[in-house]
């Protein structure tokens, strides 16, 4: 039995449907990310399991414990809010101590408490500073320390480092790694950045409008995306998406990509999913990710299916690590990944070798993977 | 934002049009400043002068023996009707009307703003609306069901103070006036903090929820130690509003010894008897204007921004 | 997201023990409750009381009430009034005397604020001095406002006696006397209380004006003078509407200005609606009348704050 639950959730306001009826598991110690876009339900699907929205329809259970019903501070949770909410009227202690305070807690263990978290996380000397004396980082370090106090059975973080500056972000993500790795807590994340949720992340619920589109781990939502939203929104860059046709006979199939006033490209495929054969002269989506479309001496040795073909380049970004290439295919802006000191110059011709054993194939129609 | 100065071209005169332009400003500003000071200089000065002086002299002159006399006479002595004790009861009355209706009504406005913003229900724009439109009606429109209801608590009062020796308050004009304020008022102090409340970050709230503050908890540990602004802005408001207050005044109190200042200032300006003393209805008038003009002075900025906030929303 | 988010809800405990459950619904309707007597006094005391007027102004009403409806006779007699211009009814005199005051109350209000806001905002040195002198008057009550202009303007004490003093012996006014020119006193002493607060919202407007806006419009060559015409009042527009609201609110309440500058005005030459709802309702011992008139006033206001207050309303997010 899994840790947290959650069964057939709904959520509606009036006659809108906000959660459209939600079924996520998640192991004890795991960290499961809710990612999508803006809009998507995400933070209200956070804000059911806090307690802080109500429920419509279905049950959201932790430790084998249904919580539907329980007012937030019951339900042994912790909360680590967007704007870190802490109140400016209190210290960082006080701030850390509010909800020991609230339960009653006495003063002596509440110190004892908020030291051992102002250890953890090295916050010593900052907990008679009101919040608007602190740093972004320093805040969102006390906002932390404000949930571990709690020693909660679930931590709750709702896009808790969309407010710092790039830098700091990546510093505090491979902080909040380093103590889950450390402390064994069992986290739910909401972000809307997908590099968060493949680094943090066991478990990966990626949303869009009230429903989740894809759960799995990092691996299997970026190489196995289930539809073209999924393989759209998880990778950066996207994936290329670009508009098909199949060709070739019976057991030998190939995908054809038109150009503008140039021959259609046709890539053979060695071992296409068998689902492919139906859509036979029809159109398709071709997905392929910009680091399996790069310089032939580039690409990867031991795949098995790798077709080159020559593209004209239309724009080079040399970006230090990488060099990436704009082709176009299909009628759409095309990116290729190639090595930093791959030499090629915008306006030419070029060899680029497309790793097929990495592509993905969508119908546009039903916007679902082909397989 | 501001006019960046055109580049000054040269006139033929040798003074370049934009300092024909800054000096054409200035005095129009100048002008300005004199139109909005001359009445309050001339009462001003009028106050501090001798009757012998304003009937031959210049009402705009500085008084040439100045006295405290009309003061005295307006705080102490001069006539407000029939009875001949000066303004100071009257200006107590005040006082003793304003600072309850201002806490009340202040404390209600913030309750209600926390509630329609904080813990929102099915119907809260129009509950919200009904409040607001309050403020706005003309109160002649509730003047007379209002004196009916008065009169009726007030007979209510004697009832009960024949049977138990106590009248709690009904029919007392003061309580009556509070009551009154607190009711017209409420519209207005519920605007200005659901507007502050509306911009108040609802995480907080969130935050204080799963730490398992209590309602009031919430409202008395976070929202009021945030809400210092808008407290300020909110009480500086109702007590211009209801010190300045005529209507209600003079029809629920306008006669007897529960008069508020302002009618009580009408009174004494309005006295037909006798001579009729500029210097002490003057300083009458001074002594009425003093606690909102102070308030004015101490706490402008804030004083503005409370008009601005009964006018302009959000 | 934030639309849905701010719905924050405490959901009744989960127990199996009821007193907790009853303790718990409480807590949930703990909200209401606290808003519930607000919401009643303003239900009962103002639309309550506003209903209450009506009803009393279709009756017979003279010095105490009367409940027995005798018909709209006080609109009829109101209606009649209106047309009675020589010699004016005192309700002719009270209509009249709002659309002067009321549209050069507004008018000047508004054109000498916006005036004096944009010389204000020419980078002015001792801005900080003057805006608080053209602000005061707007503390001070409508009471105080009257009795230093009634002194002010009073024909043997005030202007004219010191203008003749310093040798204009030709100059007169004495508008406050009489009764075709009493009401544009009322004018005078409104604009000077209202008009520098409403300079105060047009510099607070033109403050908030982006800056950038100004100097693109300057490249484009507009002049000073045309700058402000086709980009800065039309951007002004938010605050224009603002300030209607207030003054249009204020010129109907104007009441105690009235009584305290003019003492109603030769032969009650000064009156306004609120004036003439006062008299009759409380003097002149015509109840009903004088609630038909209030029934009327509150129309004209609420034709004009309830499309403000929905379009206000509406425009938040809900």
């Amino acid at each position: 039995m899994a840790f947290l639950e959650i069964d057939g959730l709904r959520k509606r306001f009036g006659s809108v449907e906000i959660l459209k009826g939600i079924d996520l598991d998640l192991e004890k110690g795991g960290f499961l990310v809710l990612v999508g876009p803006s809009g998507c339900g995400k933070s209200t699907l956070l804000n059911t399991i806090a307690g802080l929205e109500t429920i419509t329809e279905g049950e959201i259970r932790v430790d084998g414990r249904t919580i539907n019903d329980l007012h937030p501070s019951k339900r042994d949770i912790a909360m680590v809010f967007q704007s870190y909410a802490l109140y400016p009227n209190m210290t960082v202690a006080g701030n850390i101590a509010f909800g020991m305070e609230m339960r009653g807690v006495p003063a002596q263990e509440r110190q004892k408490a908020i030291d051992k978290v102002a250890k953890v996380l090295q916050i010593g000397h900052l907990l008679q500073r009101k919040p608007s004396q602190l740093s972004g980082g320093q805040r969102q370090r006390v906002a932390m320390g404000r949930a571990l106090v709690r020693d909660p059975k679930l931590f709750l973080f709702d896009e808790p480092l969309s407010n710092l500056d790039a830098k700091l972000r990546v510093d505090m993500r491979i902080e909040i790694k380093r103590l889950h790795a450390t402390t064994g807590t069992t986290i739910v994340y909401v972000t809307h950045d997908q590099i968060e949720a493949m680094t943090l992340a066991t478990k990966i619920a990626v949303m869009r409008d009230g429903e989740v589109q894809q759960f799995g781990t990092p691996a299997e939502i970026y190489n196995n995306p289930t539809n073209l939203f999924v393989a759209d929104f998880m990778g950066s860059p996207a994936m290329n998406l670009i508009p098909a046709t199949i060709g070739g006979n019976g057991n030998a199939l190939s995908v054809v990509l038109q150009r503008e006033a140039r021959e259609p490209i046709s890539l053979a495929l060695a071992d296409a999913p068998t689902g492919l054969s139906a859509f036979h002269s029809k159109p398709i989506i071709f997905g392929v990710r910009p680091e399996a479309l790069t310089d032939p001496e580039g690409a990867e040795r031991n795949a098995s299916n790798i077709a080159t073909a020559d593209c004209h380049i239309e724009v080079v970004e040399p970006a230090g690590s990488d060099t990436f290439a704009v082709t176009n295919l299909g009628g759409k802006a095309v990116v290729a990944r190639l090595r930093a000191d791959a030499n090629i110059q915008p306006g030419t011709s070029t060899p680029l070798a497309f790793n097929l054993t990495k592509a993905v194939f969508f119908d546009p129609a039903t916007e679902n993977r082909i397989l | 934002m501001s006019v960046i100065a055109t580049p000054a071209r040269q006139s033929t005169g040798g003074i370049s049009a934009r300092t024909v332009n800054r000096i054409l400003i200035y005095s129009l500003l100048a002008l300005f400043a004199l139109f909005y000071l001359m009445p309050l200089f001339v009462m001003l000065v009028t106050s501090f002068k001798t009757m012998d002086e304003i009937q031959s002299g210049n009402m705009l002159a500085l008084p040439q023996a100045p006295t405290f006399e009309p003061w005295l006479k307006a705080w102490g002595e001069t006539c407000v009707g029939l009875t001949c004790a000066g303004i100071k009861g009257y200006f107590w009355n005040s006082i003793k009307m304003v600072v309850p209706a201002v806490l009340i009504s202040t404390l209600l406005g913030a309750l209600n703003g926390y509630v329609l913003t904080k813990w929102r229900f099915r119907g809260h724009t129009l509950v919200f609306g009904l409040m607001l439109f309050a403020c706005f009606i003309p109160f002649q429109s509730v003047l007379l069901p209002m004196a009916t209801i008065l009169g009726s608590l007030g007979r209510f009062g004697v009832t009960l103070r024949n049977a138990t020796g106590f009248s709690f308050g009904l029919g007392n004009p003061t309580v009556n006036l509070v009551f009154v304020h607190v009711v017209y008022g409420l519209g207005f102090t519920t605007l200005f903090f659901r507007n502050y409340y509306e911009a108040f970050p609802t995480e907080l709230v969130k935050a204080a929820q799963v730490d398992g503050a209590s309602f009031f908890q919430i409202f008395r540990r976070i929202m009021l130690p945030n809400s210092m602004p808008i407290f300020v802005v909110t009480v500086i408001y109702q007590f211009t509003n209801i010190w300045n207050d005529f209507l209600f005044a003079s029809a629920y109190a306008g006669t007897g010894d529960a008069m508020p200042m302002t009618v009580a200032l009408n009174n004494v300006v309005n006295t037909s008897t006798g001579v009729v003393e500029y210097n002490v209805n003057m300083a009458a008038a001074m002594i009425a204007a003093l606690p909102t003009l102070l308030v004015y002075v101490v706490a402008g900025r804030y004083f503005v921004r409370g008009l601005m906030a009964g006018a302009v929303k959000g | 997201m934030t639309t849905v988010t701010t719905q924050i809800k405490l959901t009744p405990e989960h127990s199996a023990r009821p007193g907790a459950s009853m303790r718990s619904r409480l807590q949930d309707a703990l909200p209401k409750i606290v808003l519930a007597p607000s919401f009643a006094i303003t239900i009962v005391f103002v639309y309550g009381f506003i209903l209450w007027t009506v009803y009393l102004s279709f009756t017979n009403s003279k010095t105490f009430p009367s409940y027995a409806l005798t018909g709209p006779r006080a609109y009829q007699r109101l209606w009649r009034w209106t047309f009675e211009s020589d010699p004016p009814s005192s309700w002719y005199t009270s209509i009249t005397n709002m659309g002067i005051f009321g549209f050069l109350y507004i008018f000047i209000c508004l054109a000498l604020g916006l005036f004096l806001a944009i010389l204000l905002d020419q980078k002015i040195r001792g801005e900080g001095v003057l805006r608080p002198i053209y602000l005061y008057p707007m503390a001070l009550s409508f009471i105080v406002t009257g009795v230093a202009w009634k002194w002010f303007l009073d024909p043997g004490l005030g202007l004219e006696q010191t203008l003749h003093q310093w040798g204009w012996t030709s100059f007169h006014f004495d508008w406050i006397k009489n009764k075709d020119f009493v009401i544009y006193t009322v004018v005078i002493a409104g604009v000077w209380q209202a008009s520098g607060f409403i300079m105060a919202m047009f510099l607070a407007g033109l403050r908030g004006i982006d800056g950038e806006i100004m100097k693109a419009a300057q490249i484009d060559g507009a002049t000073t003078f045309q700058l402000y015409r086709r980009i800065v009042i039309p951007l002004l527009r938010p605050v224009f509407l603002s300030a209607f609201i207030v003054l249009a609110h204020l010129a109907i309440k104007s009441y105690d200005l009235v009584v305290a500058l003019t003492s109603g005005g030769p032969g009650g030459s000064a009156w306004l609606p609120s004036n003439f709802m006062y008299e009759y309702t409380f003097k002149r011992n015509e109840m009903a009348v004088g609630s038909a008139s209030a029934v009327i006033m509150l129309m004209t206001i609420t034709a004009i704050i309830v499309p403000y207050l929905y379009s206000e309303l509406r425009e938040k997010p809900r």
